[in-house]
């Protein structure tokens, strides 16, 4: 019952997999743009909105996550959550970026000055 | 292969789709992008896929699904893990059965559609589209996981009888 497999058609399936993301990634890199807000967002509602251009520190959802913006970027310094995905994040400071903290359903998006006008990311 | 050899697979096979989901959250993740990672209990359902059938592999994949949620909880990770493991499956199987992908094609597959399964209920459930923006690392992260997943597979699929 053994069929005879080649190979041939993976590496193909992967150099295409591996060319689109290429492509997808090139496309977003050369699109991006610094933002000037930053929205908080917990299950897919806003919250709060901060200016990036006004250094601070905020907390978030009650405490369970806290939020600094300095120097137009934005990063999360805690997190009551054990895996810390959301810290280790880093900073953002580019239009559509965003950090997410899956246990809290915490999103943090980074807007453009554009407020209701065309959002060229989505 | 009788009944009882087969009942007796069924479990070893998904308790060892369990131990491996375990041991790869003990793994401290490479990026900080929630859904990178290995996908070690695709093995175990690779395994059930090409030594049983689809419907074996799937009992167990729904079954480490619910077990690891009883265990850690997040009713929002069973529903990633839940959408993932559905969609990945179905289209390994379709692959699996129509073409000539081999075990490292079919895997690859699986890895891939598994994060964007993912990327597409974490848009939904947090309503940022903008979150799409991590699909080419994760389309990369998928490919580099289900080649690692599908040359392991492949190698035990000969082993075993």
């Amino acid at each position: 019952m053994e069929k005879k497999r080649s190979t041939r058609y993976d590496i193909l399936l992967i150099s295409a997999l591996l060319c689109l993301s290429l492509i997808i990634g090139l496309v977003v890199f050369l699109t991006r743009r610094e933002g000037a807000y930053v929205v908080i967002e917990i299950n897919g509602k806003e919250t709060a909105k901060y200016s990036l251009s006004i250094d601070g520190e905020y907390s978030i959802n009650g405490g369970t996550n806290i939020l600094v913006v300095k120097d137009g970027e934005a990063y999360l310094t805690y997190a009551d959550c054990p895996d810390k995905t959301c810290v280790k994040t880093g900073k953002i400071k580019h239009v559509g970026e965003s950090i997410i903290c899956l246990p809290n359903r915490v999103a943090i998006t980074i807007k453009g000055n554009t407020e209701d006008g065309v959002d060229i990311v989505s | 292969m009788n009944k009882n050899k087969k009942i007796a697979l069924l479990g070893v096979l998904a308790a060892l789709a369990i131990v491996l989901s375990y041991l790869e959250s003990l793994i401290p993740p490479l990026v900080a992008i929630p859904g990178v990672k290995i996908g070690l209990a695709n093995i175990a359902v690779m395994l059930a896929l090409y030594k049983l059938s689809v419907k074996e592999a799937a009992l167990i994949s729904i079954c480490r699904n619910l077990v690891i949620f009883l265990l850690f909880g997040g009713l929002l990770a069973l529903l990633y893990s839940l959408a993932g493991s559905i969609l990945s499956l179905t289209v390994m199987f379709i692959l699996k059965k129509f073409t000539p992908f081999s075990e490292i094609g079919v895997s690859v597959a699986g890895g891939v559609t598994h994060n964007i399964a993912q990327i597409v209920v974490a848009v939904f459930t947090f309503s940022t589209p903008s979150l799409m923006l991590y699909l080419p690392v994760l389309l990369v992260s998928g490919t580099i996981a289900g080649i690692v997943i599908g040359i392991c597979s492949g190698v035990i699929i000969k082993k075993i009888k």
